[in-house]
């Protein structure tokens, strides 16, 4: 039996950080590659329509510096993916800087580095929905119409396998892909040395996540995985942490529409016979892993729009009179604010009262209907422009304060103000408004490779 | 009867993507999770009971034997992150879910 080929996953997101201790042992174990992802959709539209990152730079710098370090000194690639958190070109040219300030620093010149990236041309996307090969994932995505692509401030996609594998083809050390299926460099870094790709793909869903997958679980700690023929393995190389055959099973459920049919880049996974076994107390056996072509390949594709502008005040209440009728004060509020702006279009702005102890968190859909002793109180206003919803809302926050609802005592204001000024600016909000896969003719035709 | 959380080892929401909430209970132990299983509580009804869903807007119902968990994915009536959300990661939409009660 030959050897097998172990990935270092240092952390669920490149900036999020893990313990010095567990990657020494990590490296100490001999990786034969350092992989991570460093993307999500999940902190919001923002991210990907504002062209900023998840992480700081500082968190995403002291992140990369170790795993660059880390495996120049052993002389494995490191493959970074999804860069900069939504893996657009803005956010892959934030990612490059920070690295050229760390080859500069550290004197890596003669380290050989391939960019993937993963911007989709808009004339593309309307070439295919013309053809009829853009379709919303799921039944929840409005359909894309031209107006709404030409909205879009950027339009990332999901590459597979194929462009991260060309890139290693270059003989790079260092990969820092676009945005990225989750588990694809985990995968191609596999597959490029020879192991079954639903094995790899598996490997890499696990993987991607740092060692979520244990008890106690996190993000932000190392995770071990080593491809063998037949099967593979996991475990984390923090000692303070396990995985078991329930806690590696339960992973596959994360984050998934369907807890074993898990659809990527041009394949099916079907995790629905795999046999998860303890290695021992701290290291879990997989096998099983299947793999099913889709039909035609088809990439995800991500976009983002400016919705609105929005402003905002957080605002506590303490007084039982109004706590027992709060609901129906907004409303007088919110009526009177829209009687004194009568000269602004009413569709050109929206007010909404979030009301923390209440049913903040689950709007209309809270079962429980107690009354707290405290409100904290969160209003905004969202409209066309941020003079609109910072007008509204100064009024808003106004007439609340001084509202003489009906069997009021406290005739001197309504609301504990944590901060002054009260009013923040939030500035743009985005919304998702390309969720949709666009079937391509070659997986790898969007995603050019570029060698530096 | 017992309670659903009180029976479960997992039960959490989360973002399937910025359209989709989905719903884990998984379970340490196989009686609770057949008992779970077995007791038809977890249903298209009471899912959309809970969470004032219409039938359509649920994605899916699945019971996974071999993880012993059961997920439920339906829409999201907001998109994550934009106007009026509530819940950008969708992390919290699952204490409706812990008061079920199972036979």
């Amino acid at each position: 039996m030959r050897k097998s080929f172990k990935i270092l996953s240092p952390c669920g997101i490149l900036g999020y950080g893990f313990p010095d201790a567990s990657f020494s042992i990590g490296l100490e174990m001999k990786p034969d590659a350092i992989v991570v992802d460093a993307g999500s959709t999940d902190a919001g539209p923002h991210k990907l329509g504002a062209g900023v990152a998840i992480v700081s730079k500082m968190a995403c710098k002291k992140d990369l510096k170790r795993l660059i370090l880390g495996g120049w000194k052993l002389g494995i690639p490191v493959i970074i993916s999804s860069a900069g958190g939504s893996g657009g070109a803005v956010h892959v040219h934030w990612t490059l800087a920070i690295i050229d300030e760390i080859v500069k620093e550290e004197h890596l010149e003669a380290m050989k580095q391939a960019v993937v990236w993963a911007d989709i041309p808009k004339e593309a996307i309307k070439k295919a929905m013309k053809k009829g090969e853009v379709v919303g994932l799921g039944t929840n995505v409005p359909p894309l119409t031209e107006e709404i692509l030409d909205e879009t401030t950027a339009v990332v996609a999901q590459m597979g396998i194929e462009p991260i594998l060309k890139a290693i083809g270059t003989g790079a050390q260092l990969i820092i892909a676009g945005r990225a299926y989750d588990p694809s460099p985990f995968a191609a870094i596999g597959v490029k040395n020879g192991y079954d790709l639903a094995l790899s793909y598996h490997m890499g869903k696990i993987l991607e996540c740092g060692a979520l997958c244990c008890d106690p679980g996190t993000t932000k700690d190392c995770m071990m995985g080593e491809l063998y023929d037949d099967h593979f393995e996991v475990y984390p190389t923090n000692p303070k942490r396990k995985c078991s055959p329930v806690s590696v099973a339960a992973h596959t459920f994360y984050e998934k529409d369907h807890p074993y049919l898990l659809h990527g880049p041009g394949i099916i996974q079907d995790l629905s016979h795999c046999t998860f076994t303890a290695v021992n107390d701290h290291r879990v056996s997989v096998s099983g892993s299947k793999i099913m072509p889709s039909d035609g390949y088809w990439i995800k594709l991500e976009g983002a729009r400016l919705k609105a502008y929005r402003t905002f005040v957080i605002a506590g209440v303490r007084d039982p009179l109004l706590i027992g009728k709060i609901e129906e004060v907004e409303a007088l509020v919110e009526a009177s604010v829209k009687e004194q702006y009568k000269e602004i279009d009413p569709s050109l702005y929206q007010i909404a009262f979030y009301n923390y102890g209440l049913n903040g968190v689950m709007g209309d859909l809270e079962p429980l209907h107690d009354k707290p002793h405290e409100l904290g109180v969160l209003f905004q206003v969202v409209a066309k422009t941020q003079e609109i919803a910072s007008a509204i809302c100064a009024s808003l926050r106004s007439t609340f304060m001084h509202y003489g609802y009906e069997g009021r005592k406290a005739t001197a204001g309504n609301l504990a103000f944590p901060f002054a000024p009260s009013d923040v600016e939030f500035g743009k909000v985005f919304e998702f408004s390309v969720y949709h896969l666009m079937k391509v003719d070659n997986p790898s035709e969007f995603f050019p490779v570029e060698v530096r | 009867m017992d309670r659903l959380v009180d029976l479960a080892k997992v039960l959490r929401s989360k973002n399937s993507g910025p359209f989709e909430i989905t719903l884990d209970v998984l379970f340490d132990n196989k009686k609770n999770y057949d008992r779970v299983k077995e007791s038809g509580v977890i249903t298209e009804k009471t899912i959309c009971e809970a969470y004032h869903l219409k039938r359509e807007d649920i994605q899916c119902i699945v019971f996974f034997d071999k993880a012993m968990g059961v997920k439920i994915t339906y829409n999201r009536p907001i998109s994550s992150g934009t106007c009026f959300d509530r819940d950008v990661y969708g992390a919290q939409q699952h204490a409706p879910l812990m008061e079920l009660l199972i036979p």
